[in-house]
């Protein structure tokens, strides 16, 4: 019976489970080949801050391909806009609560401005967006032909990129070296998590719908927490958790409620779905264009900081490609290019995905010609098995 | 060996949750027009596709024979081969292409490697003239009615050298004259030796036309009835259709309209930019409370257009003249104000800018009124479960779940969701464009019955239907309209069948 529910609960949702054991089974296979370095706590850190400003473009680009568009733009605006947080920080010495503020609303005017034709003169996407990466790249080697690579002395800054939460006094007995707040972080998210799944499932049953049966609910919980539990263990164990995780997972936060949980995010879908029948229910769609675009144009200001903060300055071809492993990661996360389907945590697993590709080949020090193909091929893989299990129907 | 060229044995087709097709046998006479009725969601469609092989070999169990061999059809392009061409409820033709061009895409007319662009004109011509459409073969498929469309898949099953030719709902976006062509087309056609497999909901065609008919219920075969035996009659049809007598197809006249009005429209034209014409001319009407307005008149004749123009108008006409909600000018520039004025708008072309077809029966249900299952924009899911499951109950739509795709479910199950998505939405007036399009005679009455209901709460209803016995069955009052213009109004107690058509048509 048991085992029965859980079949039938994989061949369900196999297609939302492929990403997860995909990605498992890439992680499995690095771990194998790299003895292990691959899953230690120091590279584990690494890839999540590495994957940071690839996620954070790939939740915005999941929702312009959703509603049926494209943004090429968000590399070199991302870069353009860690150019003008550097000559912000650097030149103009404004201090980096302010920077990141100022750079984001720049970013969204961005998006704004790639909507207007998309929207207004019905300007297929593709082009406009193509338009403004020209641009972008053009104004990103204006700002920084002068200077060069502009250097940021900045710690706050670059702590973004690079820093850590600080940690708690250890009032609990743990190592020296373990960082106690990332434990209690992660207990806390398992406690909440287990909570709120309780919660969710008392008004199902309260309305009279279908729950998953008890045992499998109760493996559910268990498998997560100790995913929580695992991960904030492998983190505690270096230096705790990152400001850029913790960026990113406030954007992951922020959108998984707005796409789920939202009338906002329930217009997005249905403009991806049908835009004409969108429009006669009364959904403003020119608006539905420029909020999804303004988004990732704040998203794509985001990155760049996120990027710049990393390096610790800003380079002249800051960005370059960006937009391509952002839209990658969408694809590989199940978005469709025939619109209204797709989900903000699946592309952040995308992104992880091509990350982890990338950083496991490093470590086995694979040349970087064959890297492409392989993340070329992973690309078609996912894909494919996307669209197959798509057709087979529920 | 018998004359039979079809004998379908034991079909059995499952979806998930569904059992559409229950171990169906189906038997077709070579040089016979055979219907196939039932209601909505009995399986006609799916029992169609199994024998064209959009459900390949495998995907159902049992047998099918054709013209005396068993056949294991993979694809459609298996089923073409030996001279079966299917003509979806769905239409299936290239919106951006010239007619010439989607008559035979996939067919064409070869020069070598090149395609002989000439002779294709020439025949996709007499294509034409054959299932008597007058129209430009260059003009773009995109710009033609549903109705003409319609006939644009004939002519394209017709250039194929088909043996059996299956149409699912033919008629139900055609007028009467249409209708009338295209049954004596298929006559035609039987007396050249093309057997023909009709799907449809009205019987009085199906009367017509039909020599055997089989009837579906719930994914199984009930009886076949031979016409030339005598053995038809729409009665007998319904009965085995819906497992009781019908007697009334409209419900007793319970309501008054009262004297306020509440949408007037004067002086009301709409210019089309990408046509470059008007398709509305100097229109002027008025719509009671608690009244039906029926509004007459031939495909194409712009009610539809009419409607959009009111609703909000999303196709960016540019208009002219007055339009006054409950007593108040108003200039609606967008559909979700002419929704928050109260006006409905139920699409006449549910798949194509009625319903999201990927998304599932709650998600269409709520789609056009979230506000009021949300709080501070963030929704309550399962107010919105309860909401659709309550709709599910009250229309009878068959699905397994509200969590089903609408693109899974029957056509005319489709309609109900559409339907019920405006209903949701409770407007003060609602227009309905070819509500009844593909529904079945039992579902048809539950229509007609909650309109009636509707009026009687106080809800107005514009009723723009191309079925003219519904338009007169229903409606207190009769607007004509014939290229644009409202060619006349006519009180119940003077429309009739002959002064409708006189006025559309003139
Ligand atoms: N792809 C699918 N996935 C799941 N269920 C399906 C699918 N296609 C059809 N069904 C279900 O199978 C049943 C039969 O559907 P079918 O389209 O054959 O009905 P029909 O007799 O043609 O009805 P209508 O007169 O409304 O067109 C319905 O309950 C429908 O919901
Ligand atoms: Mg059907």
């Amino acid at each position: 019976m048991f085992l029965q529910n859980l079949q039938k609960q994989l061949r369900q949702n196999i297609r939302e489970y492929g990403m997860y054991i995909a990605l498992f089974v890439i992680m499995a296979i690095f771990a194998a080949t790299t003895e292990g370095i691959f899953v230690s706590p120091r590279n584990l850190s690494n890839l999540i801050d590495q994957t940071g400003y690839i996620a954070v473009l790939a939740v915005g680009m999941t929702l312009v391909i959703v509603i049926r568009h494209i943004d090429l733009s968000v590399g070199f605006l991302a870069g353009f806009l860690g150019a003008i947080s550097a000559i912000m920080l650097v030149q103009w010495g404004l201090p980096t609560f302010l920077v990141v503020p100022l750079v984001m609303g720049l970013g969204v005017i961005a998006g704004l401005i790639t909507a207007l034709p998309v929207a207004a003169l019905k300007i297929p996407s593709f082009v406009a967006s193509l338009a403004g990466m020209l641009i972008y790249r053009g104004l990103l080697l204006l700002v920084t032909e002068k200077t060069g690579t502009i250097i940021i002395p900045d710690e706050t800054f670059n702590a973004l990129g690079n820093g850590f939460i600080p940690d708690l006094p250890h009032f609990l007995p743990v190592g020296e070296k373990t960082h106690l707040l990332t434990l209690l972080l992660g207990f806390v998210a398992i406690v909440l998590f287990v909570l709120s799944q309780i919660n969710d499932r008392k008004q199902k049953q309260a309305y009279n719908f279908e729950v998953l049966p008890t045992n499998l609910f109760v493996l559910k919980l268990a498998f997560v927490a100790l995913l929580i539990g695992g991960v904030s263990m492998v983190l505690a164990a270096w230096s705790g958790i990152s400001w850029t995780l913790v960026i990113v997972l406030v954007v992951v936060a922020v959108y998984y409620f707005i796409t789920t949980q939202t009338v906002l995010g329930r217009h997005i879908y249905a403009v991806g779905g049908n835009p004409e029948a969108a429009e006669l229910s009364g959904i403003n769609v020119k608006r539905i264009i420029f909020v999804v675009f303004g988004s990732m144009g704040m998203l794509s200001a985001l990155a760049g900081i996120l990027f710049t903060a990393r390096l610790r300055s800003a380079t002249t071809t800051a960005g370059t490609l960006f937009e391509l492993d952002a839209i990658a990661a969408a694809y590989i996360g199940g978005v469709s290019a025939a619109g209204g389907v797709g989900k903000v945590i699946g592309s952040i697993i995308g992104a992880l995905v091509m990350l982890s590709l990338t950083s496991g080949m490093n470590l086995m020090g694979i040349g970087i010609a064959y890297q492409y193909v392989v993340r070329g091929l992973v690309l078609v893989a996912a894909v494919i098995f996307d669209v197959t299990t798509r057709n087979r129907g529920r | 060996m018998d004359n039979s060229i079809l004998e379908m044995r034991g079909i059995t087709k499952e979806f998930p949750g569904v059992k559409a097709l229950n171990n169906v046998s189906f038997k077709v006479a070579r040089g016979e027009i055979h219907c196939l009725v039932g209601e909505n969601g009995a399986g006609k469609s799916t029992l169609m596709k199994v024998l064209s092989g959009v459900y390949p070999h495998g995907s159902y169990s049992g047998d099918i024979l054709f013209d005396g061999q068993v056949q294991h059809f993979k694809g459609i392009a298996d089923s073409e081969r030996v001279g079966i061409a299917i003509i979806y409820q769905e239409l299936a033709l290239v919106p951006d292409m010239p007619v010439f061009e989607n008559i035979f895409l996939g067919n064409e007319n070869r020069k070598g490697w090149l395609i002989n662009w000439n002779e294709t004109i020439r025949r996709a011509s007499a294509m034409l003239d054959k299932v008597g459409l007058k129209v430009n073969p260059a003009t773009l498929v995109r710009d033609l009615s549903v109705g003409k469309q319609q006939l644009i898949e004939i002519a394209k099953a017709l250039s194929r050298d088909v043996k059996l030719l299956i149409l699912d709902e033919p008629t139900a976006a055609l007028n009467e004259i249409e209708s009338d062509n295209l049954l004596e087309l298929l006559r035609g056609l039987r007396n050249q030796g093309v057997t023909c497999i009709l799907i449809s909901h009205k019987l009085k065609e199906v009367m017509a036309v039909a020599d055997k008919v089989t009837v579906l219920r719930d994914g199984q075969t009930i009886v076949t009835l031979d016409a030339t035996k005598g053995e038809l009659t729409e009665g007998v049809m319904i009965k085995h259709m819906v497992g009781r007598e019908i007697e009334n197809i409209y419900p007793p006249r319970a309501h008054t309209p009262r004297n306020e009005i509440v949408l007037q429209v004067d002086h009301w034209t709409a210019h089309d930019p990408a046509l470059g014409r008007d398709v509305v001319k100097d229109a002027h009407f008025k719509v009671r409370k608690g009244e039906i307005v029926g509004f007459a008149g031939l495909m194409g004749s712009g009610r539809t257009e009419l409607a959009h123009s009111i609703f909000g108008n999303p196709d960016g006409y540019r208009l002219q003249g007055e339009l006054t909600v409950k007593g108040e000018k108003r200039a609606l520039s967008q559909p979700e104000q002419a929704i928050k004025a109260g006006i409905a708008y139920v699409s006449e072309d549910r798949k194509g800018d009625g319903l999201i077809l990927i998304q599932d029966v709650k998600q269409n249900i709520s789609i056009a009124n979230l506000r009021e299952l949300a709080a501070r924009g963030v929704l309550n899911a399962n107010a919105e479960i309860k909401v659709a499951n309550e709709y599910k109950g009250s229309m009878n739509i068959k699905t397994p779940s509200v969590e089903q795709k609408v693109g899974n479910l029957s056509g005319g199950n489709q309609q109900k969701v559409s339907l019920a998505k405006w209903l949701f939405v409770k407007p003060n007036v609602l227009i309905l464009d070819e509500p009844t399009r593909g529904i079945d005679v039992g579902a048809k009455f539950e229509i007609y019955s909650l309109m009636s209901k509707l009026v009687q709460q106080g809800m107005s209803i514009i009723l723009i239907s191309s079925e003219l016995p519904e338009v007169l069955g229903m409606s207190d009052r009769v607007y004509v309209v014939a290229a644009g213009r409202i060619a006349g109004e006519l009180p119940i107690s003077e429309a009739t069948q002959e002064r409708v058509m006189q006025l559309a048509t003139n």
